[in-house]
């Protein structure tokens, strides 16, 4: 099965903002170490190593645009 | 010799003349194989080229078994190997057995795992047994072999390859002379000089922490397993390895950071608290202290002209696995037979390179394996170690997380992807496919299918399960049945259940043991073609 990128929560606002609180109140660190110990929870969840490749894939392709976008930017 | 290393050689060997040294007239002596290096891997390789049949040179630059730390760890496909050699039992028989391995964190057990947990195997999923016994072992083999011209302190200085043959230059105590090969195995190490004359390059990853390996006496009552800690109280924020050798010695490997003076670090006087430490009791001695950093590299090819590298020198793991000897003896056994069929002209001599497909795909199995752990052990940037803290954390309290965490995945036989092997025509729902090792099961009371094959001689072998009427195999196969009258007993049905047996279900097996076809229903004609496959004949 492909990596689904079709909205899937009835209420994507809701899911959204679950992640958001959870940050709520970390430092830095702390919301980093947090956002890795979800990534593998979900990857797990997933247990399909095609569509974690996929996801880590659409997920790199921000950092290629962000760095493209600064450099037009500058 | 740093001055911890107190341990004693196990066995010199002398130097002895001999008449290749003294041959009238420009050329040299002639020999088929010349095997450079008698570590375990030539050591062995020679011991199966010899019970096949073939006359070995072994070459080694030293005159005794090397002492020091080195090789601990032998799989249970080694010892099944080695009971092929005939030196299986007086292993087995020394070395201390295990199969359970246990991590901790910090203060506390995370898992628990166990290498082998079903009966019916004739060997175990490990021995621990100090590589010198190994060694010293298969030369008492050697010794009651005829075939195998073992010659200490003769150093290989240099190499010239010919149209059909390979020539070395000698040097020994007493001079230098030549030899002449059709083929020269080198089985030389990690710095191998071979491959400096080959001039092939030894490419990978060198990692930056630094460990500490130490040898210890002393009397423990820890159990037989092994132990491994992220982050133990006594060594904070680093991992530590505890395991058991024979003769009360215990093998420990302490990770450093990749600042350590090396020098210093080895200092017993440094050394000793560090140890007192994790064992919480300073009644110990050294055997052996050495500091590393580990590498994993590889040879891009295994076969250089009419120079064949195994073992360390050909690929380099780091030790967490215990896939760096146990390769090495796969190589030899996978090469042996191969290289005795093309010495005899029975094959041609193209049946080599599948020695390089084979042993290459699983050089690099180990090296991702042993990346993959040493790389969870001291990890590269902040955001892995972000990771392993978020995998260590969730394994307290999840399955998924105890089975990401990565204290080193043991050494398993690798399964080939290979044009040796004949793919499946029938449906299966189990056993080893084409390319995999055969499997263990009892045949009968305290007798094993590993034992049948050896006895057999360790050529190509049909397994087959009884349905009344097997096919014949073909000239020069062996035949084991299954079942059926003068069959093998199938006593706790286990044979045919790991081989997901029908009646009529037959296994071609190589002759080191891993699987070049199956049929559930074989003709003649299906299995002839599969043994030529096999044997590199079309």
């Amino acid at each position: 099965m492909p990596l689904s990128t079709s909205s899937n929560f009835a209420r994507p606002d809701d899911a959204f903002r679950a992640i958001v609180e959870a940050h709520r109140g970390l430092t830095e660190e702390q919301s980093a170490d947090f956002d890795a110990a979800l990534v593998l929870i979900l990857a797990n969840h997933i247990g399909d190593i095609d569509v974690l490749r996929e996801a880590i894939g659409l997920a790199r392709r921000r950092m290629v645009n962000g760095q493209q976008q600064q450099q037009q930017q500058q | 010799m740093a001055p911890a290393n107190t341990h004693q050689a196990k066995t010199q060997f002398g130097y002895r003349r001999h008449p290749d040294q003294d041959r009238p007239g420009p050329s040299p002596a002639e020999h088929p194989v010349v095997i450079v290096g008698a570590g375990p891997v030539g050591l062995s390789l020679a011991i199966d080229l010899a019970q096949r049949g073939q006359r070995v040179v072994l070459l080694d630059d030293a005159d005794r078994i090397g002492e020091g730390s080195r090789a601990i760890c032998f799989s249970k496909r080694s010892l099944e190997y080695w009971d092929r050699l005939g030196v299986g039992d007086r292993m087995v028989e020394k070395g201390v057995v295990w199969s359970v391995g246990r991590i901790f964190h910090g203060e506390s057990q995370l898992y628990q795992f166990n290498l082998l947990p079903e009966d019916g195997h004739k060997r175990p999923a490990f021995i621990n047994l100090q590589q010198y016994y190994a060694e010293a072992y298969l030369v008492d083999r050697i010794n009651d072999l005829p075939g195998i011209d073992l010659r200490w302190r003769n150093k290989v200085t240099a190499l010239e390859q010919r149209n059909d043959s390979a020539l070395l230059t000698i040097e020994t105590p007493e001079g230098a002379y030549r030899l002449n090969a059709q083929y020269v195995i080198a089985c030389d190490g990690a710095r191998s000089s071979l491959r400096q004359m080959v001039g092939a390059e030894f490419a990978g990853q060198v990692f930056e922490d630094q460990f500490l390996i130490a040898d210890v006496k002393m009397t423990a009552e820890f159990p037989t397993e092994r132990w491994f800690w992220f982050d133990p109280p006594f060594h904070a924020g680093r991992s530590a390895l505890l395991h058991r050798q024979p003769d009360d010695v215990w093998r420990i490997d302490l990770q450093l950071n990749r600042y350590a003076d090396p020098v210093l670090e080895k200092k017993p006087e440094n050394v000793r608290p560090r140890i007192a430490r994790m064992l919480g009791h300073d009644k110990f001695e050294f055997e052996w202290i050495s500091l590393y950093k580990f590498q994993c590299r590889r040879m891009d090819r295994f076969i250089h002209g009419r120079v064949i590298f195994a073992g360390d020198s050909a690929h380099q793991v780091s030790p967490f696995g215990a896939r760096g000897a146990n390769s090495g003896l796969e190589d030899a056994e996978n090469l042996s037979w191969k290289l005795d069929r093309v010495l005899r002209g029975k094959s041609p001599a193209s049946l080599l390179e599948s020695y390089h497909v084979e042993r290459s795909m699983a050089a690099d199995e180990n090296i991702r394996e042993s990346t993959r752990s040493t790389d969870f052990m001291a990890p590269n940037s902040h955001q892995e170690a972000r990771l392993r803290k978020a995998v260590l954390s969730l394994a307290k309290e999840t399955e998924f997380g105890k089975r990401m965490v990565n204290g080193g995945r043991l050494s398993v036989p690798c399964s080939y992807d290979t044009p040796l092997s004949s793919r499946d025509a029938d449906a299966w729902r189990g056993g080893p496919s084409p390319g995999c090792s055969m499997l263990d099961a009892p045949v009968g009371d305290q007798a094993y299918l590993t034992d049948a094959f050896r006895k057999g001689g360790t050529d190509f072998t049909l397994l087959s399960f009884s349905n009344g009427a097997a096919i014949a195999a073909p000239d020069g196969v062996r035949d084991i049945r299954i079942g059926g009258a003068g069959g093998l007993a199938d006593s706790q049905g286990l044979v045919a259940k790991r081989y997901d047996a029908e009646p009529g279900t037959t296994y071609l097996l190589r002759p080191d043991g891993y699987v070049a076809a199956r049929f559930r229903h074989p003709t003649r004609e299906a299995v002839a073609a599969a043994l030529s496959r096999a044997q590199g004949l079309n």
